[in-house]
């Protein structure tokens, strides 16, 4: 324990520069080792968990640090990516502005559905913030001008400028891990400032908050909205990603999925959410190659996660540690 | 409009409403007696219809296939709440989903290992299959037949919460857990009854939908999130509220794909028309939901305080 987390107590979320770098150069280096081996498609694959990792890592500010369970992530997943798809399908070409329009279109969504589902609590906001979530799925479900269920494919690869082309996976991977990093940052410094001590104290007693002299729920609704950005640029790179969005991205088992890899991950952990998203979507790929009925394989080990480690991954890391 | 178009769809929104409270009914009681939010609810309805069109194909009588999917239903349903569902009650609502959705990814593979991933038939007894007559106007008899065994269990169903010394108990639980067990209720039995119960309730809605919907692996996911919207706007944990949501979400989600897109090119433009009708006609119990915990935060019917 450092002298700072002395001082500031266990809410502070140490750096560990040595143990961050290590990390961040080993997945950079990723790309050249798979290059090395020759299987291209593992770089498709780490894009992929590098980018569930940036959208299971915003639902945990919600679920883990602010204790809102919000039932309808996957809203602003689709938003974002919807929005990618529309923008490239009208000729937009830059990967800065689609994928700026992603962010703000899940944020604009999560400040109309965060409005008004703050008025409820508990069981009652997972259920009002699974009802929005349905009707974004279903409103994209039949609207044709949206591809209804059959979705709309990319024309071509948004490019980045400066000669930088998003069509070599590599570069894709790269950009989504610098984003993905960035994200990863910005949520520690927002927890250690007072922003996110104000959201834990509302997570651990919203009345003694509010009696204080918080602005409940502003600090709520705002932590919405960011997530709500968070997932809906999460979104608009699986649509880079994929090349094509279908109203799949919007349906309620998404977003229990993501709550799942929260919940797996660890909720309240800074890595909950990114460990999730590694652990599920790996081991999917793992029973994928061994048997076609995979979910159920996945079944089993979420399972054993909840009989077995109450408080996820995260919280089995740290009790093995010394 | 014709009028017989209008008792069409009311019969239909019954239909639905009734079937949706089969599902709902046992949801509530869960989640309003436990405080546990099960999503493998779902799984149970799927689970109840795949073991009726297998008892149907192999005994050939539709009553026989019924019976054997509420017992085998019932019985799945006591296994699993014993084995697993019973150490989650203390858990939190997190730890809950977690478990309940792994258990829907497992019931869904069991169930296509099993059976296999093309969707099933169920036939409806042949009887049944025809059109009825009533004074001038058709409905198919099967329909009827739904509508009727809905009625009558949702009357036996209210009866017995509502008037028998177990439903008080059930009552009793819901409102207040930790004092219904103070003053000498058993719930630790209690609930594996409720949960088989309404495991069984499940296991009738399949059977009879059988026929008018797909029997196919995923079934139960989107009808769940139906039951769901069904007892938040009922208010989690009561029988009544449950009733009354499932009618009116029966009731709203007909009469808005029935009669909204011909309301909406009336009003608008026919280009127009033709996408936001069907689309507004999809949300619409969606934003009936969210409007009733708007204005209603605990619900139409709040059990506790």
């Amino acid at each position: 324990m450092s002298r700072r987390d002395r001082v500031t107590g266990s809410l502070h979320i140490a750096l560990r520069p040595r143990l961050a770098l290590a990390g961040f150069a080993a997945l950079a280096l990723l790309p050249t080792i798979v290059q090395a081996l020759d299987q291209p498609f593992y770089i498709v694959l780490a894009t992929r968990i590098l980018i569930f990792a940036l959208i299971a890592t915003s639902l945990n500010l919600l679920i883990g640090f602010a204790g809102m369970v919000s039932f309808g992530h996957a809203a602003f997943v689709g938003t974002g990516a919807y929005a990618v798809a529309v923008l490239a399908r009208a000729g937009v070409e830059s990967a800065w502005i689609v994928w700026a329009a992603a962010a703000a279109a899940g944020s604009a969504l999560a400040l109309i559905i965060g409005a008004i589902s703050l008025r409820t609590r508990g069981v009652y906001f997972i259920m009002i913030t699974l009802a929005f979530a349905q009707m974004a799925y279903y409103l994209v479900l039949s609207l044709k001008a949206l591809g209804s269920d059959d979705g709309l494919t990319l024309p071509h690869r948004v490019t980045l400028g400066f000669g930088l082309r998003l069509n070599d996976d590599a570069t894709l991977y790269y950009s989504v891990l610098l984003l993905s990093a960035g994200g990863l940052l910005l949520l520690r410094r927002l927890l250690n400032a007072r922003l996110g001590r104000a959201l834990q104290g509302i997570r651990d007693n919203e009345t003694r908050m509010e009696a204080i002299g918080f602005p409940v729920y502003r600090l709520k609704l705002l932590a919405f909205v960011l997530a709500g950005a968070a997932g809906g640029l999460g979104g608009g790179l699986l649509a880079t990603l994929n090349g094509l969005v279908s109203p799949t991205l919007f349906h309620w088992t998404q977003s229990g999925l993501l709550m799942v890899m929260v919940i797996l991950g660890g909720a309240g952990h800074l890595l909950g959410g990114a460990f999730g998203a590694a652990v599920i979507l790996l081991s999917e790929e793992i029973f994928a190659e061994w048997t076609i009925h995979w979910p159920f394989g996945v079944g089993i080990v979420l399972l054993a996660v909840v009989l077995f480690a109450p408080s996820g991954l995260a919280g089995l890391l740290r009790r093995a540690r010394p | 409009m014709p009028l017989t178009l209008i008792v069409e769809q009311l019969l239909n929104g019954l239909q639905l409403g009734l079937m949706l409270f089969l599902l709902a009914a046992g949801l509530t009681l869960v989640f309003g007696i436990m405080d546990m939010i099960n999503l493998a609810h779902g799984s149970l309805y799927m689970i109840g219809a795949y073991l009726a069109a297998s008892a149907i194909a192999a005994s050939g009588s539709f009553l026989v296939g019924v019976a054997v999917a509420i017992a085998g239903t019932a019985a799945i349903a006591v296994l699993l709440e014993m084995a697993i569902l019973r150490r989650l009650y203390r858990r939190s609502h997190l730890a809950q989903v977690l478990a309940t959705f792994a258990l829907i990814l497992i019931a869904n593979e069991a169930v296509r290992m099993v059976w296999g991933s093309q969707p099933i038939l169920l036939n409806m007894p042949p009887s049944l299959s025809g059109p009825i007559d009533i004074g001038g106007f058709t409905y198919p008899a099967y329909r009827l037949v739904v509508i009727a065994a809905g009625l009558a269990i949702a009357v036996l169903l209210y009866l017995l919460v509502a008037r028998t010394k177990i439903g008080m108990w059930v009552r009793a639980g819901a409102a207040d857990r930790e004092m219904a067990n103070v003053m000498g209720v058993n719930t630790t039995w209690l609930f594996t009854c409720v949960f088989a119960a309404g495991a069984a309730l499940c296991a009738v809605a399949g059977a009879l939908l059988g026929p008018l919907l797909a029997v196919q692996v995923g079934m139960g996911e989107n009808i769940l999130i139906l039951a769901f919207v069904v007892i938040v706007i009922g208010g989690i944990g009561s029988i009544r509220g449950a009733l009354i949501g499932a009618l009116l979400v029966g009731f709203v989600d007909t009469a808005g794909r029935a009669f909204l897109p011909q309301l909406f090119r009336s009003v608008f433009p026919e280009a127009v028309a033709a996408e936001t009708g069907p689309a507004v006609a999809a949300v619409l119990i969606y934003v009936l939901m969210a409007a009733v915990l708007y204005w209603r935060p605990s619900g139409l019917f709040p059990t506790r305080a």
